[in-house]
């Protein structure tokens, strides 16, 4: 079995996947039964100033978009962070990173913006001996709307000014989450940076409304007959969050600063994913919070089959594998030409190829009277849209035409020599290639 | 008390409890949650196989997607749009031979989408409301006569009203429904259902119902024709062929369509004498029925006595199969030679069969079993005498329903053509009405 030991910011746990900040680190007795089941490590709940608790609605927090057969796609939450005590939730913290020396326990904070809530509570979070600390810049409901979480997370300048002062008041590694809720992702992960952060970890959940109910006509989750928006995770969110993940990896400003990669992480194969885009490690909360702590042993044994397969002894063999493949558009190869190819021996004849192609594409699929489907290698433009809803996996597949043959559709030759867009011809700002 | 084990015919072999288990829904409804996970598996096939193996060329997609999307009830017109007893259809029609043996899910995964029982689950949400979703047009002032008030005459009757004509609507029995009402299992069509869907169909209004009237007996075709702007003939096949073999009028030795006529026009169970070792002749749907609902009544042994291989039995596979799970046994290539006994049925004696020259011919060898009870389904015949061209012992019409006869159409079992199924039935006499009305309407 290959080795899952991760060691992000010099923080060892056991396995590369931590519980998300979020209800099911939110007290002692969770966050133990998630060690049990074998999570490598947690993020605690968010912990806000001293003082009265936080106020959480008493109607419904969560919303869900549902697949087929009632399957969770994507979850929204309009909770606020811990409404505990923070001496109890202290308390709790030390407790538990004593009984697990060798998990990772990290303490998300979020207090107001002002350098002496971070100075007061700092120190407190240090004596727990927890391994370190999480910013949340994140939380896009609620917290927000009084300064805190994504409103400081909009704002690079706010979040270099208290990525410095953590990193003044505590000795540990302070790692930055990032919303998603902003245009570009690199810049505030370039002022994370610029203030000292160990790592960021994104993404904190997105802006959302997930139904609205039409009797009522409220939004959902509906509290008392209103709605607001609330925070978006689970499996619906992770194209956006790897995409922003990626980001941050290819960006020179940012390039090699750790990132702790979060976003609809479901199975073994989401986080190799996330890995290969940069992560040293991931983090989940929907998978849980839908499943219960136990999937975290699918995800173990699932990535170490895989490492095996692969031959890969440790998560740093693979780290960051897939960031050089990632570039812009204007780099991809326009001389690579592939065309669909439908295996009859796999084709059930539903024609759903046929009708995607035929009303929404290139009329580049022949059907026969008798529902035999086959690609017009003239007409097809390699778009993939007939793989990607035909309904049997490998049924249809892309087939790289080999350089030298002739492209039906175009007639020309297929060139081995890579060409891009930023020296076609058709591209009024091309330089001639040298 | 009586038993499976007692000699002889006798009633309540089984407790009351049993026969209600036995006698219930053969498949239980879908709940909401089943009905969403089966839709989910439909693929939305295009120009999809399953619409053109239905005879009434239901589009099966668009009512499954209604479905997923929480919309049963438009389901149910779509369904209803093309066949208008498509509540009996979901429960009766043979969909593995039909729609679901052409499911590109049945070629690819041996598991079709269960389009029957998605059928059912729409047409059942909109009449539990007692919502009919149709509308007669402005009236015609035309006249038109439907004989027989089976899923033919029914479907013919129905559409007809919706182009605004007046229809009356005769039937021999005291009650509507035809084959539906009395021919088909029993736990194929519980609660009740052939009545409720008649009286829900008739609901659409401009039929008006007339039973106890027989061609023959107080109404004659001549008459029809003479009275009314057309006619529609629905009358079934009346007459059942005999065995015609040495024993065949034994006591105990019937038909088995009368069988099922008893047990679904019966309110108990327990008061119907079932044989200890019951034989059925025959092949067909009506067959299986008749074993399964001997068995269901508490018959030891049953057996189906069939005169070719397995192959040529007009019951599907998954009849055969339903008629075996319930301990049915399937005898093949025997053809009956003598029903013996001296006032009652004790034992049949059946000779092996086999094919030469495409012909079938008893091979000599015999073989005898128990038979305290034989039902015979062997096929039924036309009764009906109108002076109408036949063909193939049938009314012969045309694609459209056209008899030899102006202003004569005919569907359902009596006419030529067709699979003697419900649902051809039904497609029959949809497309006679809408032939008959763009007749009577000229090219307006």
């Amino acid at each position: 079995m290959a080795d899952l030991t991760t060691d992000f910011l010099g923080i060892k746990s056991p396995n590369p996947f931590w519980l998300a900040s979020a209800p099911p680190t939110d007290k002692e007795y969770n966050v133990r039964r998630a060690f049990e089941a074998g999570w490598g490590g947690v993020v605690w709940k968010t912990l806000g100033s001293e003082g009265p608790p936080i106020v959480n609605v008493n109607g419904p927090r969560y919303g869900v978009i549902h697949g087929a057969d009632r399957r969770v796609l994507g979850l929204n939450n309009i909770e606020l962070i811990t409404d505990r005590p923070l001496e109890i939730n202290l308390e709790e913290i030390t407790r538990v990173k004593k009984d697990y020396p060798d998990r990772a326990l990290i303490v998300s904070i979020m207090v107001p913006c002002e350098e002496e809530a971070w100075k007061a509570i700092l120190p407190k979070v240090e004596a727990t001996g927890a391994d370190g600390i999480e910013l949340n810049f994140g939380c896009p409901h609620g917290m927000s709307e009084r300064g805190m979480g994504a409103a400081v997370g909009q704002v690079p300048e706010y979040i270099e000014m208290v990525t410095r002062w953590c990193k003044q008041y505590y000795s540990k590694p302070v790692i930055v989450k990032l919303t998603p809720n902003i245009t570009d992702i690199r810049a505030p992960a370039a002022a994370a940076k610029r203030g000292g952060a160990d790592a960021v970890s994104l993404i904190n959940t997105i802006n959302s409304i997930v139904s609205v109910d039409l009797d009522s006509m409220s939004p959902e989750p509906s509290v008392g007959g209103k709605g607001t928006h609330g925070g978006y995770c689970g499996p619906a969110v992770k194209p956006i969050a790897m995409s922003m993940v990626s980001e941050i990896a290819r960006a020179p400003a940012t390039a090699g600063l750790p990132i702790s990669g979060i976003g609809g992480v479901t199975t073994w194969r989401d986080a190799a994913e996330f890995i290969t885009l940069g992560c040293g490690n991931v983090q989940v909360c929907t998978a849980a919070m839908t499943y219960g702590f136990k999937v975290v042993q699918e995800m173990i044994s699932g990535l170490s089959d895989w490492m095996d397969q692969k031959g890969h002894t440790s998560i740093q063999d693979f780290m960051g594998a897939a960031v050089p493949n990632t570039t812009d558009w204007q780099y991809l190869d326009l001389n690579y030409v592939s065309k669909a190819s439908i295996s009859q021996e796999d084709c059930i004849s539903c024609g759903r190829c046929y009708a995607a192609c035929e009303d929404t594409s290139h009329q580049a699929i022949d059907m026969s009277e008798d529902r035999v489907f086959t690609v017009k290698d003239d007409e097809c433009v390699a778009c993939n849209l007939c793989v990607e809803v035909c309904p049997i996996e490998g049924c249809i597949t892309m087939v790289e035409q080999e350089a030298g043959t002739v492209d039906p559709r175009t007639g020309k030759t297929v060139s081995s020599e890579y060409a891009n867009w930023t020296t076609h011809p058709n591209n009024p700002s091309a330089v001639p290639a040298e | 008390m009586n038993s499976q084990m007692t000699p002889g015919l006798a009633p309540a072999r089984l407790s009351n409890d049993e026969l209600d288990a036995n006698f219930a829904d053969l498949h239980a409804p879908l709940d909401p949650h089943e009905a969403a996970v089966a839709a989910d598996r439909c693929y939305f096939c295009h120009d999809a196989p399953c619409m053109t193996a239905c005879p009434t060329d239901i589009d099966i997609p668009l009512f499954i997607r209604q479905i997923a999307t929480g919309t049963p009830d438009a389901a149910a017109k779509t369904i209803l749009e093309q066949n208008i007893l498509g509540g009996m259809c979901a429960r009766v029609c043979p969909t593995e031979d039909l729609c679901e043996q052409v499911c590109v899910r049945e070629v690819s995964e041996g598991k079709p989408v269960e389009i029957g029982r998605l059928q059912r689950y729409a047409t059942d949400s909109l009449m539990a409301k007692d919502i009919h979703p149709f509308e007669r047009a402005d009236t015609t002032g035309k006249t038109i006569a439907v004989v027989g008030a089976g899923p033919a005459g029914l479907s013919c009757a129905h559409r007809l009203a919706m182009l605004g004509h007046d229809v009356t609507l005769y039937d021999a029995r005291s009650k509507a429904g035809g084959l539906n009402e009395f021919g088909i299992a029993a736990y194929k069509s519980t609660d009740d259902f052939a009545a409720k869907e008649v009286n829900w169909l008739l609901s659409i209004g401009g039929i008006t119902l007339v039973t106890d009237a027989a061609l023959g007996d107080g109404i004659t075709l001549d008459a029809l024709a003479g009275d009314n702007d057309a006619v529609f003939l629905a009358v079934g096949l009346g007459g059942v062929n005999a065995l015609g073999v040495e024993g065949d009028a034994l006591a105990a030795v019937s038909d088995a369509v009368d069988f099922i006529e008893t047990l679904r026009q019966t309110s108990d169970l327990a008061t119907l004498p079932i044989g200890r070792n019951v034989v059925v002749i025959g092949g067909g749907m009506t067959a299986v029925d008749a074993a399964v609902q001997s068995s269901l009544l508490g018959a030891q042994n049953v057996t189906i006595a069939y005169r070719r291989g397995r192959d040529a039995m007009g019951a599907s596979r998954y009849e055969q199969d339903l008629a075996a799970s319930h301990g049915v046994k399937l005898l093949f290539n025997v053809q009956p030679a003598k029903v013996g006994g001296t006032d009652t049925a004790t034992d049949i004696t059946l000779e092996y069969t086999a094919e030469t020259d495409g012909k079938l011919v008893g091979t000599g060898e015999m073989v005898t079993i128990p038979a305290d009870q034989v039902f015979c389904a062997i096929g039924q015949t036309l009764t009906m005498d109108g002076g109408l061209a036949i063909a193939g012992r049938k009314i012969e019409v045309s694609d459209t329903g056209r008899t030899s006869r102006d202003g004569v159409w005919a569907g359902g079992d009596c006419a030529s053509g067709g699979d003697d199924l419900t649902v051809t039935a039904v497609a029959e006499g949809r497309d006679a009405a809408m032939d008959i009305h763009a007749t009577l309407m000229g090219g307006a």
